[in-house]
């Protein structure tokens, strides 16, 4: 099978599109909340658990067949809390200002639905390669979302987009005044809600 | 031949393995990484120190340079934690606080000037409610409404504080809207840990 064969094209762009893990499979909800406030934590999470949900993926698949079926999800918890712990002493290490502002939720990564889903469903069953595009792809439909809502929160919350300025003083002079509200989860849930109607009006017509 | 992988043996065998490598793993990247974790969590505090003291733009080597240039000693002063520096021309004195929030820890330093007024302060958490507690660490505005508030009265006793309705604008500061335990906190640790400087700070 070659590396970019239709097959593992469409293991890796079907979770951008249709089969979008929050989207589509709504996964992955509670952390989309929480560290959406500003676009700079956003991306971060985003690419962590890009990160986490490919490797992750690709250690199961490699030992997908020595696992003893009884104990698949111990075993599944066990690798993903390791890479977890890596990735947070990383973020530790050289990107301290952000895992402050992540705080608990790179260690939440581990109860991510996303993770434990893909796992179960794609690989187990599946060959590393083709499962390693599928982590990238679930992780990078994830990181879109965050990506989508933290810039909207910090635009309308802040009125800056991560960290400068981007409304100008003369609109505040004006009588703008920034939305408290954005910077408050229950708005993000609202914006994925936002994101989940145009989502599905727009691939539900297609069919 | 085929392993049978539903075998009791074969469970306990692998569980083992597999958490022995992932212990060593951990460990190893811990070890590896613990230098420079340390080096940034001691950075942070430096720049938190800067922050109080209305420096707030530095990072890396420049806040590292900026602190040993500003920064004299470093003491404890009636089991207060407390550092001296000297800001153009200025002597001023930066204590550390500790205290407890709405969710968990906060803690802060404040800059006191030799006239017993606040020069700057800073504040940090835990776990505050992002957009409400969480804005005594991140609102900058709300610090800056310490500068230049009386800290103690003349017996000593800390009339600084932090209140819902400032009826005295020498010594109180209005307090964070939604935050209102959170701020009853950072008021509490204000009074807690200034009190055992107020002599020093006033001969």
């Amino acid at each position: 099978m070659a590396l970019f064969s239709k097959q593992n094209k469409e293991v890796f762009t079907n979770p951008l599109n249709l089969d979008h893990p929050i989207l589509g499979q709504v996964l992955g909800i509670c952390s989309a909340l929480a560290v959406t406030a500003q676009l700079k934590p956003a991306i971060v999470m985003g690419l962590a658990v890009t990160v986490i949900t490919a490797f992750s993926n690709v250690i199961i698949s490699i030992i997908r067949n020595t696992i003893p079926n009884r104990i698949r999800i111990v075993v599944q918890l066990v690798v993903v809390a390791a890479l977890v712990t890596i990735v947070s002493q990383i973020l530790k290490a050289f990107a301290y200002d952000v895992s402050v502002q992540l705080s608990v939720y790179v260690g939440l990564i581990i109860t991510n639905c996303i993770l434990m889903g893909r796992l179960e469903a794609f690989a187990m069953m599946n060959k590393p390669w083709p499962s390693f595009l599928d982590g990238v792809g679930n992780g990078l439909g994830y990181a879109m979302i965050l990506v989508i809502v933290g810039a909207v929160r910090e635009l309308l919350g802040r009125g800056s987009l991560l960290g400068f300025q981007v409304i100008p003083d003369a609109c505040y002079d004006l009588g703008y005044v920034n939305n408290g509200m954005m910077t408050m989860p229950a708005m993000a849930l609202i914006l994925v809600g936002c994101v989940i109607w145009v989502h599905r009006a727009y691939f539900y017509k297609e069919k | 031949m085929k392993l049978n992988t539903n075998s009791n043996s074969y469970i306990i065998i692998y569980s083992t393995v597999l958490v022995v490598v992932v212990a060593f793993l951990l460990a190893f990247v811990y070890q590896a990484l613990k230098p420079m974790q340390d080096a940034n969590v001691a950075l942070d505090v430096k720049k938190q120190i800067l922050y109080s003291l209305n420096i707030r733009d530095l990072d890396g080597a420049a806040a590292e340079a900026k602190y040993a240039e500003v920064v004299k000693q470093e003491k404890d002063e009636n089991g207060q934690k407390v550092y001296l520096c000297q800001v153009d021309g200025k002597d001023i004195c930066v204590a550390f606080m500790k205290g407890m929030g709405l969710w968990g820890g906060i803690s802060g330093y404040v800059a006191i000037d030799p006239e017993g007024k606040v020069y700057g302060a800073y504040f940090n958490h835990d776990s505050e409610t992002a957009g409400l507690g969480a804005e005594i660490k991140d609102s900058q505005a709300w610090q800056e409404k310490f500068i230049g508030k009386q800290i103690w009265n003349e017996q000593g006793d800390v009339v600084l504080s932090v209140v819902k309705k400032v009826d005295d604008p020498q010594t109180q500061v209005d307090c964070v809207t939604g935050a209102t335990l959170t701020s009853n906190g950072v008021d509490a640790m204000l009074k807690d840990c200034l009190k055992a400087l107020a002599p020093q700070a006033n001969k």
